[in-house]
C-alpha cells in the first residue's frame, strides 16, 4: 500500500518563494544485493518524480539505485498563481503513484 | 608505570561494572543525542518516515478482516480517543496467559480472538503500521508501564537480563547503556537505550522496526544469540526497559540514525 506525505503550504503571497516537500513510500531495492542462495534481488526502485504547477512542469527528478528508500525530496518555487500541484511517482515493476494539493495565492 | 596504568584502568573498568540505575534527573531520550538533521525529520510530519506506516496503520484500523468480518474500529471506534495513552502501558499483564505482552502480541491476540483472522508476522508492515497508528495516539504522553503488582516479578526478571553479561564479548545491557551512556562507540553516541519513540525508523534499516528488532540487533552486537521473536525474555526486557523508562515523553514514530 504504497502511501504519500506532501507539504506544500495552504497559502501563500504573490512572489513568494516556497518550499514544497515530498515523502514517498518506496522499498528503493538496488539490484545488488543477494539472498543466502546467491540469486540477485531484482533492482525494485522509483527510476523519475516529476511536479506540475497548473499543468506545467516545475521540477523533475531521475532516481538511481544509491537512492535510500522512501525518498524525501524537497525543492523551492516561486508562488505565481492559486491552483494545483500534481505530484507523480514512476518506477520498475509498473509503480506509478501520484499524489497532488492545492495552493491558494493571494 | 605501565603496571600503574593497568591497575588504574581496572579500577576504572571495575568501577563502571558496579554502577548503579541512572539517575532519574540525568535520564535522556535517544532523541537528545542526534544531530539537528535528524531532529529536524522526526519533528516534521511530513518528512517523517514513520508517518508513512501510521497512515497505513489508520487504514488498516478500520479494514475488515478475519472471518469475523470486523474491523479493529468496529469494537475501539475511533483511536484517537480509545487508544489515547494504551501504549504508554505496555507491555502489560495477560490475566488469560499469566504473563506480560507487548502491544504487537496484544494487537495480534485481538486479530486471532475477535477477528478470527492469522496473526501477523513479527516485523510484517502490517504489524508494524498498525502497533505504530496505535502507538502514536500516546504521543507526548508520559511512559506509564509497570502499575499492575503482578508485573512485578517480570519486571524483576527483565532487569536481571539488562544487568547479566552474556555473549563472546561478554557484556550485559547495562555495561553500556547504565556506565557509558555519556561516551562514544566508533564514533557513535551511546545512547541510554530508552525506548520511548518504538516502533521508530531507523536511517540504518531504512524501515520502521519494532524494540524486539533493536533488541535483537544489540544482543547480536554483543555476539551472543538473539533471542526469538516473542520470547518471554524480549518481553520482559521491554517491559524492565519500559519501567526504567517511566515518565519520560512517548515519541512514537521516532527517527534514529
Amino acid at each position: 500500500m504504497p502511501s504519500a506525505l506532501i507539504n506544500v503550504p495552504k497559502r501563500a503571497k504573490r512572489g513568494d518563494v516556497i518550499e514544497i516537500k515530498t515523502l514517498m513510500s518506496h522499498i528503493m531495492e538496488t539490484g545488488y544485493r543477494h539472498t543466502a542462495s546467491g540469486s540477485v534481488v531484482p533492482r525494485d526502485i522509483i527510476t523519475s518524480f516529476a511536479c506540475r504547477y497548473n499543468g506545467a512542469e516545475i521540477f523533475r527528478a531521475d532516481f538511481f539505485p544509491a537512492i535510500a528508500a522512501n525518498p524525501f525530496i524537497t525543492f523551492f518555487t516561486t508562488a505565481t498563481e492559486s491552483g494545483k500541484l500534481d505530484f507523480e511517482w514512476i518506477g520498475d515493476k509498473g509503480f506509478s503513484e501520484t499524489a497532488s494539493a492545492s495552493i491558494t495565492v493571494e | 608505570m605501565r603496571i600503574a596504568g593497568c591497575i588504574a584502568i581496572l579500577v576504572v573498568i571495575t568501577g563502571a561494572a558496579l554502577a548503579a540505575d541512572i539517575p532519574q534527573s540525568d535520564r535522556r531520550s535517544g532523541t537528545s543525542f542526534m544531530g539537528p538533521d535528524s531532529k529536524a525529520m522526526q519533528d516534521d510530519d511530513t518528512a517523517n518516515p514513520g508517518m508513512l506506516w501510521v497512515l497505513d496503520g489508520e487504514a488498516l484500523w478500520k479494514r475488515k478482516a478475519g472471518t469475523a468480518d470486523k474491523a479493529c474500529a468496529d469494537c475501539h471506534d475511533d483511536a484517537r480517543t480509545s487508544m489515547k495513552g494504551v501504549a504508554a502501558r505496555y507491555p502489560a499483564f495477560a490475566r488469560a496467559l499469566g504473563k506480560p505482552i507487548d502491544l504487537e502480541q496484544r494487537i495480534n491476540l485481538c486479530r486471532s480472538n475477535h477477528q478470527q483472522a492469522t496473526p501477523f508476522a513479527y516485523e510484517s508492515h502490517e504489524l508494524l503500521a498498525l502497533t505504530a497508528f496505535v502507538a502514536e495516539q500516546s504521543r507526548g504522553m508520559p511512559i506509564a508501564t509497570g502499575d499492575d503488582p503482578e508485573l512485578a516479578p517480570f519486571i524483576e526478571r527483565g532487569h536481571a537480563l539488562f544487568m547479566q553479561r552474556q555473549g563472546q564479548l561478554n557484556l550485559g545491557c547495562a555495561n553500556c547503556h547504565n556506565d557509558n551512556w555519556d561516551r562514544k562507540l566508533a564514533g557513535s553516541p551511546i545512547t541510554q537505550g530508552q525506548p520511548t519513540g518504538y516502533p521508530l525508523y531507523r536511517l540504518e534499516w531504512q524501515s520502521l522496526g519494532s524494540l524486539q528488532r533493536r533488541l535483537r540487533a544489540c544482543i547480536t552486537g554483543i555476539r551472543a544469540q538473539a533471542y526469538d521473536y516473542g520470547s518471554p525474555e524480549l518481553v520482559e526486557l521491554e517491559l524492565y526497559l519500559m519501567t526504567r523508562a517511566r515518565g519520560m515523553t512517548m515519541e512514537t514514530p521516532a527517527v534514529r540514525p
